[in-house]
């Protein structure tokens, strides 16, 4: 049955397993588009990249709109500029023409010759910036030519300067500026273009220009200008043939078109910058250049054109600008479309990195996740092979216990019974060895949990050592006995493994007293005095129990000599004691073992509180151990409320020393423990005197303080002569007071004096007359060989000889043999649980549910061994129907696994139904809320598992226990115990 | 013959079945709980013992047979067995026990029946046995001996 739940239990925990693993499984975005991460950063770039490009065409634009802007107000200024110079100079030409009109035709003579006129004209050209030079010609028809050549004495010629051929009019020039003068005599109207000029400026009265053209002399590219003059007042409106009719002559200049627009752009800013060029576009299909080459170079996508008037509606004009250079490449757009580019890039770069590392994290963490669920199975499959094991060890063990039990019941001498019980306390500490194995898988889970009941610190101590202070004994703790034992059994094992010579030492003191001398006062000393090897004459000593140098100097024999002083001046008084601060809450031990055993190495001491970590592999293959107790002792300590901590020096020895926090218990509890001790140890060696020979005082007090306990007068010398002389001196003064009863003689005392003394002593008894009750002489060893034995039997002593360690029972066992009183054997003793658990059960009835028949009749079996009344139950349903309320049972025994309706189950519901009935009970009484629960059967859980995991489901469902199956004495009276004891308390 | 060589060979007999693993501790506990009291204690625990075993067994095979076996009832069944036989201390039939629920859960029939063999073998290994050791001791008492413990 128990292998049966442990499959299942280790069933739901590989489901459990499963479980987990299905659960983590949970992916984030990001790992689910893991795939996708490489195409979302090639997106990204993408964009950036055209986000970038955009950028930089927008900026680029702003750039060009900016520079036309720039190249049209500048065009449109430096045409405004030109056009206004014109005209200036078109009216000044105006006045000229006004002038000959008014001088040369209205004044008869004329008042205008060449000379005034050129003299006129050069100091007024100042005024003409634009013209190169003004000329006036006169018309002259061909009727007249003879004459007019007459009258200023050359010829009419033609541009070519070859005598003009004839036409019907002419316009030979008269007057001209003097830069200009050699146009003088020529006619006007021989050249295509001035004679266009002059017809067309004759019909509209109005300045007239000439499309552009090389001018003679300077070769620029130049227009002429051309004003009619009119010999008399027109009419206001004239028609064309009036102003033909009226005309006189014609004024002409030349515009030196090219110098001027070059004057006129050097004075402006930016002319580097632009070309200009300046059109004649009279004729729209074949455009006359003005100005400016007429192939440039320069920036051909940007061009400005600006109109042109300068007067002559018959002609049109205008300016087109454009760079000189192709726009420049705009850096400050590029770099910084270029950085916005760059830094996206990055962005890009560094999310992606970042993508990948979560990526890579959460694998990571997933291949954590599942290494840690299969940790963790490993876990939970190596607490299932303990516990497995562990259940396999448990069978023969408790085959060899048996055995034990039954070789105890055998007459056995002092020393083989010591043996056996022995054994058999090794061997039961083999099983709770196993629990502990158990217990640290327990603590590793954090489930495990500490007991509080009222326990003697004492009787612990006394199990693990041998003695112990009256005072600590008063003060009533409260805890976890068990646990308490335990780590005080780690630690005293591991000294007495790993100590070859010197002694163990085990000191206990209240830690919440503050000055050292109080502090003395409730110490208590132990000791364990394991081995006691034989020092080495002239090895230097010190002051500790066995002389041997111990790593803790604290500890020192100085203190434990006050201690000792302290406990012989209040040994009577200290049973009325009582420690100043009882009230308060908790009590604070403070425990340390000493040892003088190998110690820890140095590098191995911050490493030994860890489980299965020992010094090093050596230590186990000397020393045995799985290296799992001190870790255990460290979550024990903690559980507590202590630490644990410890000096160690190696080749000298360790201190490991803890403290723990204990609740105070109620007096009544408190006392009850100390009557139970009190009943412990028999009383019949009350007001024997003894002496105890031994060389060395601690062991001697420890002796005397084992003795004291026993009641028993003790005296302590320190050598059998000494011994000797003051009992003799004593015996002949004092009679009676002090005629030893027993003689305790220390081994090596023994040994060291030989039997010279001894006998001599007894020979001295015997002469004063004290033959009538020769004192009893026992032997007091660690270890004692055969050859040893016979002769101490031949010098005297008693058969029994005490063996150390110490304990009170021991001691008192040893002497009744010796001294003959009392029983030889105690059975009640003995078999004190099993007596126990018959009072217990005694007259209990009980009910016992299995559905296999055998386990059935064999658990009723048992417990009518104890006197038990039982009824069986083979399925939970029948052990429902029994237990309808009310019903007379006192207990329920019950199986776990059983067919249609488990334990667990029978339970669940037997629990329902009680508190049912409770409600229902309560709800008329309605009274005392102390009293809960009027009915609530013990059910205890029937199983050979010894997990503790089952232990805890049993719980779980209302069970008050569980007992393992087959029944052990011990545990059953462990399960039943504490609910028969419960009970009256509850009843109270 | 002579009640001391008879309580010998009962001595020897026992001895025999726990060296042979035939037997464990358990029934030694067993014998402990018989006291006057209950007289017939172990022979009564071990009769029961074998009248649940043998309807056990049936069932076992009865239920082998079947064309569809419902492992579920083999598992009771040997998990019966094993409790009784645990109770007893008949430790080697316990064992198999064991293995025959291992088959059970991997659903080897092969296995199964193999086991179920066995188990039977042990059985009645062990009832032979108890059945020689209980006239061993019906004789000594007879013959006006006490059992020796």
């Amino acid at each position: 049955m128990g292998l049966k739940f442990q499959q299942s239990h280790h069933h739901s925990v590989a489901v459990k397993v499963n479980e987990q693993m299905g659960t983590k499984r949970g992916y984030t975005v990001i790992q689910s588009k893991r795939a996708w991460l490489p195409k979302f950063l090639l997106l990204w770039v993408i964009f950036v990249a055209i986000i970038s490009i955009r950028w930089y065409k927008s900026m680029d634009d702003e750039n060009k709109v900016r520079r036309e802007e720039v190249l049209s107000s500048m065009c449109d200024q430096r045409a405004r500029m030109l056009q206004d110079q014109f005209s200036v100079s078109v009216n000044h030409v105006h006045a000229l023409a006004i002038l000959v009109s008014t001088f040369h035709y209205l004044k008869n003579p004329s008042a205008i010759d060449q000379e005034t006129f050129a003299e006129y004209t050069a100091r007024t050209s100042f005024e003409r910036p634009l013209l190169s030079g003004v000329a006036y010609a006169e018309r002259v028809v061909h009727s007249e030519r003879e004459k007019f050549e007459r009258q200023h004495g050359w010829t009419i010629k033609t541009m070519e300067r070859e005598p003009s051929p004839i036409r019907d009019e002419y316009a030979p020039v008269i007057f001209s500026q003097e830069t200009v003068s050699y146009i003088e005599s020529l006619d006007m109207m021989s050249g295509e273009e001035d004679r266009e000029n002059i017809l067309r400026a004759r019909a509209t009265g109005k300045a007239v220009l000439t499309s552009p053209f090389r001018l003679l002399g300077s070769h620029h590219l130049g227009v002429v200008l051309t004003f009619p003059v009119y010999k008399s007042k027109l009419p206001p409106k004239p028609t064309v043939e009036e102003r033909i009719e009226a005309t006189a002559g014609y004024l002409g200049g030349a515009f030196d078109v090219e110098s001027l627009v070059e004057n006129l752009l050097g004075q402006l800013d930016g002319n580097q910058a632009i070309l200009v060029n300046v059109y004649d576009i009279t004729n729209s299909s074949d455009h006359l250049i003005m100005y400016g080459l007429e192939n440039q170079d320069g920036d051909m996508a940007l061009l400005h054109v600006s109109k042109l008037d300068f007067g002559d509606p018959f002609r049109k004009h205008q300016m087109t600008c454009r760079y000189h250079q192709k726009a420049p490449t705009s850096w400050s757009a590029l770099t910084t479309a270029f950085l916005f580019f760059v830094i996206g890039l990055l962005v890009g770069y560094i999310l992606f990195t970042a993508a990948n590392h979560i990526v890579k994290v959460e694998d990571d963490f997933h291949k954590m996740q599942e290494l840690k669920v299969k940790a963790e199975a490993a876990d939970v499959a190596k607490s299932q092979f303990l516990a497995t094991v562990s259940h396999e060890i448990r069978t023969p063990m408790n085959g060899i216990l048996g055995m034990l039990a039954l070789l105890l019941d055998t007459d056995l001498s002092s020393t083989q019974r010591d043996y056996a019980q022995t054994a058999q306390v090794c061997g039961k500490a083999l099983i709770a060895l196993i629990n502990e194995v158990l217990d640290r898988a327990k603590i590793e889970a954090g489930k495990l949990e500490l007991e509080a009941v009222p326990f003697d610190l004492r009787s612990i101590l006394d199990d693990v050592l041998s003695l112990f202070s009256e005072k600590s004994r008063n003060k009533g703790v409260e805890g976890d006995p068990g646990r308490f034992r335990q780590i005080i059994t780690n630690l005293v094992g591991n000294s007495v493994k790993f100590t070859e010579r010197g002694h163990i030492f085990v000191k206990v003191h209240l830690a919440e007293s503050t000055k050292p001398a109080v502090d003395a006062k409730a110490e208590t000393c132990l000791n364990g005095g394991s081995e006691e090897g034989v020092l080495k004459p002239g090895a230097r000593q010190f002051k500790t129990l066995s002389g041997y140098e111990a790593a803790d100097e604290r500890n020192s024999w100085d203190s434990f000599k006050h201690l000792v002083a302290d406990e012989e001046s209040r040994y009577d008084a200290s049973i009325n004691m009582t420690v100043a601060d009882e009230t308060s809450e908790n009590v604070t031990l403070m425990v340390s073992v000493e040892d003088t055993g190998i110690g820890i190495p140095l590098i191995a001491q911050d490493r030994v509180f860890m489980p299965f970590m020992q010094a090093d592999s050596s230590t186990s293959r000397n020393y045995g151990g799985t290296g799992i107790g001190l870790s255990i002792t460290k979550c024990l300590v903690e559980l507590m409320g202590g630490h644990i901590s410890f000096i160690s020096r190696p080749q000298v020895g360790s201190t490991f020393s803890f403290t723990a926090v204990f609740g105070r218990c109620k007096k009544t509890s408190f006392t009850d423990t100390k009557k139970s001790k009190a009943e412990e140890l028999p009383s019949n060696f009350r007001g024997l005197k003894a002496v105890v020979v031994d060389g060395k005082p601690v062991r001697a007090a420890v002796t005397k303080y084992h003795l004291k306990r026993l009641g028993i007068l003790v005296e302590v010398a320190s050598s059998v002569k000494i011994a000797a002389s003051s009992s003799g001196k004593n015996g002949s003064s004092h009679g009676s007071k002090m005629q030893p009863d027993i003689i305790l003689v220390e081994k090596d005392s023994w040994l060291s004096g030989e039997d010279g003394g001894l006998s001599l002593w007894m020979l001295d008894w015997k002469q004063n007359g004290h033959v009538f009750k020769l004192p009893k002489m026992i032997l007091l060893a660690t270890n004692i060989t055969n050859a040893e034995l016979e002769k101490a039997k031949a010098a005297g002593f008693a058969d029994t000889t005490i063996m150390k360690p110490m304990r009170a029972s021991m001691v008192a066992a040893c002497l009744q043999q010796v001294l003959g009183t009392g029983k030889k054997r105690q059975p009640g003793n003995m078999l004190n649980g099993s007596s126990v658990l018959r009072s217990l059960l005694c007259g209990k009835k009980i009910l016992v549910v299995d559905d296999n028949m055998v386990n059935r009749r064999v658990a009723a079996g048992a417990l009518k061994k104890f006197g038990a009344a039982v009824e069986c139950a083979d399925s939970g349903k029948a052990a429902l129907k029994l237990l309808q309320l009310p019903h007379s049972f006192d207990a329920c025994f019950m199986d776990i696994q059983m067919p249609e309706m488990d334990g667990f189950e029978a339970t669940r519901r037997i629990r329902m139904m009680e508190s049912q009935a409770n409600e229902q009970m309560n709800g008329c009484v309605e009274e005392g809320s102390a009293r809960k629960g009027e009915w609530h059967v013990p059910i205890l859980a029937m199983t050979a598992d010894v997990i503790h995991a089952t232990y805890d489901k049993c719980l779980k469902c209302g069970m008050d226990g569980y007992v393992s199956k087959p029944f052990e004495e011990e545990n059953l009276y462990q399960a039943v115990a504490k609910f028969f004891q419960a009970k009256p308390i509850s009843d109270l | 013959m002579d009640v001391v060589q008879l309580q010998r060979q009962l001595v020897d007999y026992k001895a025999s079945l726990y060296n042979e693993a035939i037997l464990d501790e358990q029934f030694t506990q067993l014998q402990e709980l018989q006291d006057e009291n209950n007289p017939d204690f172990v022979v009564e625990v071990v009769s029961l013992f074998f009248e649940d075993s043998e309807r056990l067994l049936n069932e076992l095979t009865k239920a082998l047979e079947q064309q569809n076996i419902d492992f579920k009832r083999v598992d009771a069944h040997v998990h019966q067995l094993k409790g009784s036989s645990s109770s007893i201390g008949a430790q080697r039939v316990q064992k198999v026990c064991i293995a025959f629920r291992n088959c059970c859960e991997e659903q080897n029939v092969q296995g199964c029946l193999i086991c179920l063999q066995q188990v039977k073998n042990e059985y009645s290994l062990v009832k032979t046995k108890l059945e020689t050791m209980f006239k061993l001791e019906q004789q000594i008492l007879a013959a006006g001996g006490s059992i020796p413990v």
